[in-house]
Parts: C-alpha cells; structure tokens; sequence
C-alpha cells in the first residue's frame, strides 16, 4: 500500500465519530469472512428460516407489483396493516391496539428496537437487559446515547432473567428494560410469572418495557406470554413484533412496535425522517401473511419442533450439555467438556469438520462456554452436523 | 398416530429411533403404532418419488377420463374396479362433473397406452366413451416440484 494511501485511510479513520468508534465490530460478521474462504461447509450459523416466504405471500407481493403498488405508504404504514394487526394481537393475546394511533409499521423489528431506544432514551440513561442477548440490544442503545447495563443470566436458570436481579440494577438513571423472549441466542422462554414480577417493577419504577417479541409464534409444548398483556403492563410496555422468524420474511423487512400513543408518536418522528415507510412491498406480504398464513406457522413451528427435539437429544448425545429451549429456533449448548473458549470452539470446528457454529461470546461475556446452533436447517444437515461435532469433540475432549 | 404417519409420509425412512426422539415417544411405542398402521392397512406402502426423466428413461403418461353407465345395486364401483384391476392403471378415481372416472395409465410408449385404452378399455361393456391426455411435461407431483425446486439462498452466518 503507498504511503498516501494508508494515511489517507489514517486521516479518514480520524473522521468517524466517537459513537461509532465506541462500537466493537460484530463478531458474526469476523465470523462470517472466515466462513465465507471454505467450501463444503454446513452451516447452523444462520438465524433465519430454511423455509421459502410461503407461495401464497409472496404471490400476493406479486400481484401487488403487476397491480403497481410501488409507492410511499403512510409513515404509520398501510392502514389495511394495521387493522389486521390489531385483529391478530386482539385474537391471540386479547390486546386492544387502536391502529390509529397505537401501532406502527417498522422495516423490522432491528429498525423498531432503535426507534423506541431513540424514542425514549436520553443521553446517559440507563438500558437494562439480559446477557447474553441478541447482538443489536447493546450497539444500539450506545447509539442512543443509553448505558447498556447487563444482567448476567446462567444455564443453571434456563438463561432466564431474574426479576431480582433487574432491580437491584435500578438506578435513578434507569429508562427502560429491554428484553426478548424467547431468546436469540439461548431459545430460552420466560414464566409467565417472572414476566409478571418484572412487570410490577417496571410500574413501581415507571420504567418502560421493549419487549422483542420476534420469535413469539416459535414455542414449543407451551404457550407464549405476551408481555404486554400481563395484568396492567399495556401502559409502560412497547411491544414489537414481527413476520421474519414466524413466516419466514426476512428479507421483506417488515415488522412493527404496538405503544401508548405517545410513545408511538415519538418513535414515528425518528421513524419519517430516517426510514419514512416500511418498504410497501413488505406490507402488502404481511397483510397476507395476517389474513391467511397461519397454517404455514402451524406447519413450521411442527417441523422446527423435531428438528429441535433431534439436535438437543444429539447435543447431549456427543457429550455436549444442551439444556431444553422452549423456544425460538437455536439450540445453546455448553461446550465446557472440551476446556476450549466458544470462538476456539467455533474456529477449530469449522477448520478441522466445516460445521459453522456461532460463538456464544459474541451475544454477551454469559455466552462464553457456549455455542448457537440454529436448527433451522434439513433434518439431514443437523444429523450430519451432529455427527461431524461428535468427532471433534471426541478429539478435544 | 397422527404425528407418527405425518413424519412418515414426507420421509418414509426415517427410522423408529429417529421418529421417537422427534415426537419424544417411547421407541417401543412408535415402533408398535407403526407395525399397527402398517397391518390395518392405514400405511399402504412406502414408495419413492423418483424423476425418471433423469436417466433419460421416460415413461409416457395418460390421463384418461371415462364416461360410463353406472350399473343397478353395484353404482360405479364394480365397472371401476373392472378397470383398475389393469397393471396399467396407475391410478383412478371416481369423479364429479362431465366424466365419472379418471384414471392415469402408464406405458412404455403411445401405442402401448393407444392399445390398451383401444383394447381393454373402450370396449367394457359399460363404458359410453373415453377421452385421452398424453402427460407432455411433469411439473410438481406428489408435493414435489420436479425442475427448479427452490435451493436455500441463506447467507451461512447471521445474527
Ligand atoms: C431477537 C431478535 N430480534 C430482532 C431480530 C431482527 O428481526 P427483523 O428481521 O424483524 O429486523 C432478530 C433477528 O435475528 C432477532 O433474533
């Protein structure tokens, strides 16, 4: 490289802002390069369906596009939307929504978490949450110019999060607790009644709740718990929701965040000026989705719920303790048998048995001594993955 | 049951370990349910769908609808049966609307199937006439798209 170049690079490097800088480079996407040199390599590294957007959405988004539906939509979103939300949180959870005033149509539930954080955070005000957690909780509420502070949670309770634990974090800074359940990276589900103490203290404190529920529809042999309704929790609760995980949408860049009013209208103003609308495309699929894709749920979560029941019997089988998730679609097994750190773990398995893992430190310090493995994947993929893993951990053990 | 015939019916040699830790069944209990299903004749057999076409080995199809006079007592099923009985029927079934029976006939060539619908078929006592498809391209069969199913277009690593 010539000497102009790279100080060139040193002077544009001096141009990023503090914000950013004070933000650690994902540790999927290091990941993901060294991945991407391999070949032959399968692959429980992902985090989304292996299932195709159901035929019936995106013929939907197709007809929409013959019909020439490419244009900006309300900065709520498509008012059709939001009255079929707010039928499906009224038919599944019994929660009343006005989709006037109290529903708004995000590109994900990655742009609605920033916009509550941004919504409501001031510089310096205290975010707590659960570590490990999904990867963006933390970058974002930097973003906002929040305090993540992190509430370690442990195997030995099902990586639940404590309610105890949450208020002894309580400071007069605090906003908000930001939780999801069921949980990416551990598939760890919440008791309705822990759910219900931390809800107690969120009024007691007048804290507001973001509680990601993304991966709700995915539970296996229990029912989910909406947190927003739990007895008296709808007025400090923003819930936000989403149609990649359950109908396999992730590219659609849809999802949504259910508030009081106010706190819709504040995130709508970040909302119009930084994304304007949810991508028109997206909505149109979603409003399908609501109308008519709940067989295709039912028949994704029966298949993801044996897939699931065949990695965690064969992580134990191969000597890696996996405790049971009840939810979302990853499997969170210890990998403390073998002495080695989660990356090693995840490095050397894909250089020596091309099986891609995530390691669990990449989702927090509680994740270390673990790995994600997302059972999304054929039936034949986790049995020959399993069986990959049972060498190296034969070898390393 | 159910769970047990639905696993089965999208992949049928999934053994009885395999089944029993997908539905958190005892293998000894799966393993009878199976044995069960198989006596009374709820599983039929186990079969394979196979694109034949591969081997270059095509196999000529026919879909043939069937006009025929149903008979006092026995309705459509005795002449049903008079046809399905052929090796060469692969399929058939009683049907509403402007024909009663459609049945698939499978040969190796167009006069084989010519023949036979010649033959053995237009000549049965009861039936008033026959109208016969050729099979030109098979798209999707049994649930499975033949040519250009959807490979899985994930990105190997994401958050
Ligand atoms: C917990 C959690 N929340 C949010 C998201 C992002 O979802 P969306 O596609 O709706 O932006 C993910 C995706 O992996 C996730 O795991």
């Amino acid at each position: 490289m010539s000497a102009t170049h790279s100080s060139h690079i040193k002077a544009a490097a001096r141009l990023i802002s503090q914000r950013v800088n004070n933000i650690s480079p994902s540790g999927i996407r290091k990941f993901f390069d060294l991945l991407s040199s391999i070949e032959g390599v399968i692959s429980l590294g992902v985090g989304e369906p292996d299932f195709v957007t159901p035929w019936r959405i995106r013929e939907a988004a197709i007809y929409s596009l013959e019909k020439g539906y490419t244009m900006y939509t309300s900065n709520y979103g498509l008012p059709e939307l939001r009255r079929e939300l707010a039928k499906y949180l009224e038919s599944h959870y019994g929660l009343d929504y006005d989709p006037d005033t109290q529903l708004l149509i995000t590109a994900g539930v990655s742009e609605a978490f920033d916009l509550a954080l941004r919504a409501i955070v001031n510089q310096g005000d205290e975010v707590i949450m659960p570590d490990p957690c999904y990867v963006a909780y933390l970058p974002c509420t930097l973003l906002a110019g929040g305090v993540p502070i992190l509430v370690p949670t442990s195997e030995a309770n099902n990586f639940e999060i404590k309610a105890s634990d949450i208020e002894s974090r309580i400071t007069e800074r605090t906003k908000a607790i930001l939780i999801g359940y069921p949980a990416n990276p551990t598939g760890a589900v919440m008791p309705g009644e822990e759910l219900n103490r931390i809800s107690e203290i969120a009024r007691r404190y007048n804290l507001l709740v973001i509680s990601d529920e993304i991966y709700g529809r995915l539970v296996y042999s229990i029912e989910h718990t909406c947190f927003a309704s739990l007895p008296n929790a709808k007025e400090h609760t923003i819930l936000l929701g989403g149609f990649s995980k359950a109908y396999a949408m992730t590219g659609w860049r849809v999802g949504y965040a259910a508030a009081e009013p106010e706190i819709i209208e504040a995130m709508l103003k970040v909302h119009q000026y930084t994304m304007l609308c949810a991508p028109i495309m997206g909505q149109i699929a979603a409003i399908e989705a609501l109308k008519a894709g709940e067989a295709d749920v039912i028949r994704m979560v029966k298949e993801y719920d044996r897939r699931r029941r065949v990695i965690v019997k064969g992580l134990n089988d191969i000597g890696l303790a996996c405790f049971e998730p009840k939810g979302a679609f990853y499997a969170f097994p210890s990998i403390k048998a073998t002495g080695i750190t989660s990356e090693e773990f995840a490095e050397k398995l894909l250089m020596e048995e091309k099986v891609a893992v995530v390691p669990g430190s990449v989702f927090g310090r509680c994740g270390e001594g673990y790995v994600r493995c997302c059972y999304a994947t054929s039936l034949a993929d986790i049995e020959e993955a399993l069986r990959r893993m049972g060498r190296f951990v034969e070898r390393h053990r | 049951m159910k769970q047990i015939l639905e696993i089965l019916e999208s992949n049928a040699r999934l053994g009885v370990e395999q089944i029993s830790t997908m539905t958190n069944m005892p293998a000894t209990e799966v393993e009878k349910t199976i044995r069960q299903a198989e006596k009374s004749r709820t599983i039929l057999r186990y079969k394979t769908v196979i694109n034949w076409s591969k081997l270059g080995e095509e196999r000529v199809q026919a879909l043939v609808e069937v006009k025929v006079t149903p008979q006092r007592d026995v309705g459509f099923d005795a002449i049903a049966e008079r046809i399905y009985r052929f090796p060469q029927v692969h399929s058939a079934y009683l049907v509403s609307g402007t024909y009663d029976l459609a049945i698939l006939v499978v040969g190796r060539t167009m006069q084989e199937i010519a023949a036979f619908v010649a033959e053995k078929l237009a000549p049965l006592e009861t039936v008033q006439g026959t109208v016969t498809h050729f099979l030109l391209k098979r798209y999707k069969e049994d649930g499975e798209i033949f040519e250009g199913g959807e490979e899985i277009k994930r990105l190997p690593v994401t958050p």
